[in-house]
């Protein structure tokens, strides 16, 4: 059944220290920005964070890392003009960095949700990101065996959700929000509007609502500061 | 042609290649550029990793929208016939061999097709890959853009890469200000040179150089 928590707060309440978590989003678009100020609130640390990226600017991720609560981070593209947090806890030691070529990273998330034990990808094959790995030739082309990332909670973005928490989500920032949601022991959503069940066309709803265990409405206009400044 | 390429100019010729009906992905950088000179004729359908087809030019102004946005993070449209898919989608599509063509930029590239453009390989640099082993593995065809010589005269078309591998043996065509060149497994054969010749190009590169089909 699903928990509609009042509060941003309320939902991520059971983060314990040393969990791993799946944190939607690529760049901004879809990234959960209200559920992770409640993660820096909430105290929970040694996080091992899995995102495309590792924070932008002075929010969200880019918080959690400065104040040192992730000791792990699994992404595709931890270097941006405004990652300095990251660069910063990087260079001085103090974040483990796995880098996951992008489309191995989605689809290690999609398999952790989808039950499966590991891949064969041809991605990265020769590269000094598939050291170490298993590799094996199939049909003349070179692939490197993927595992599955498992996670404890999953921090996602959607546009809307219903009572038994089917997921709608908003153009681009749909990104990793259906795969993250697969793959977590507990799927934590933010949505602009909760409606009631019978209200969203089960034709159109991306995530159903099996793969999700919290929702929590979040006043768009305070979603989309970035949008309004740009609007004006 | 009697003289080295613009930028732009390049951006055309890249354009001009792209077969009618085509889905391409345009990396980060300069090949964006080629967008610009794609016309409704040719009918090119644009992808972007982060989860859509049929991606419009930038946006500006009251087009802006946070949730609508191209791999390079930067605000885009839609166009009509747009659609949209999650991350593992996305990916699967361009490592499933749906993607007839995308635009790289390179460090290097090597005379068999190995590409390097995500690393430097310097002890300092921080690594990001994003999705460029993706896109070079999977797409039907690989073209780079990039200047032919580094600053210090030094060919980027190399026998073989110094600098980190993004893929092994995906590149099929490099388009430099100086010349178009075609990998395949007859060698590297010069498709066209602008403002030099095959012998001047041939003086400055270890990479034996094919001549232009029909000379």
């Amino acid at each position: 059944m699903l928990n509609i928590a009042a509060t941003a707060a309320e939902a991520v309440a059971g983060i314990h220290d040393g969990a791993t978590v799946l944190i939607g989003g690529f760049g901004n678009a879809g990234q959960p920005m209200e559920l992770i100020d409640a993660l820096l609130a909430c105290g929970a640390t040694d996080l091992t964070v899995v995102n495309n990226n590792a924070g932008q600017a002075d929010a969200g991720l880019a918080l959690l890392i400065k104040e040192r609560r992730v000791k792990k981070i699994i992404c595709s593209f931890p270097r941006q003009s405004d990652s300095w947090h990251f660069d910063a806890a990087y260079r001085a030691g103090e974040i483990e960095l796995e880098l996951v070529p992008q489309g191995n990273l989605a689809e290690r998330i999609r398999a952790a949700g989808a039950g499966i034990g590991g891949f064969f990808t041809p991605t990265g094959y020769g590269t000094m990101l598939a050291e170490g790995k298993e590799t094996r030739v199939i049909d003349g082309r070179g692939y490197v065996l993927e595992s599955p990332i498992y996670a404890d909670f999953a921090l996602i973005k959607a546009l809307k959700s219903d009572k038994t928490g089917n997921l709608v989500y908003r153009k681009t920032a749909r990104n990793f929000g259906p795969i993250m949601a697969s793959a977590a022991k507990q799927t934590i959503v933010q949505v602009s509007e909760i409606v009631e069940t019978g209200q969203i066309d089960p034709e159109v709803v991306i995530t159903p609502g099996i793969y999700v265990d919290t929702v929590v409405k979040i006043e768009p206009h305070a979603q989309a500061p970035a949008a309004q400044e740009a609007n004006q | 042609m009697s003289e080295k390429l613009s930028r732009d100019e390049l951006a055309q010729l890249v354009a001009r290649d792209i077969k009618p009906g085509a889905f391409v992905n345009l990396g980060i950088g300069q090949p964006t550029l080629v967008s610009n000179y794609l016309t409704a004729e040719q009918d090119v359908t644009l992808h972007t990793e982060n989860g859509m087809l049929g991606m419009g030019p930038e946006a500006h102004g009251d087009q802006i929208d946070e949730d609508l946005i191209n791999a390079g993070k930067i605000p885009v449209t839609e166009l009509p016939g747009a659609s949209y898919f999650h991350h593992a989608d996305s990916f699967a599509m361009m490592r499933g061999g749906h993607l007839d063509v995308c635009v790289l930029g390179a460090f290097q590239v090597s005379a068999t097709g190995d590409l390097a453009n995500w690393h430097t390989g310097a002890p300092d640099a921080i690594p990001a890959v994003g999705g460029a082993m993706d896109l070079a593995t999977g797409a039907k065809d690989v073209y780079v853009m990039m200047s032919l010589f580094t600053k210090d005269g030094k060919s980027k078309l190399v026998p073989e890469c110094t600098y980190p591998l993004t893929g092994v043996g995906c590149v099929t065509r490099v388009y430099t200000n100086d010349a178009v060149f075609l990998i395949s497994s007859e060698g590297v054969r010069v498709r066209e040179t602008f403002g030099t010749t095959v012998e001047e190009l041939q003086s400055k590169m270890d990479v034996k150089l094919l001549p232009p089909l029909g000379e």
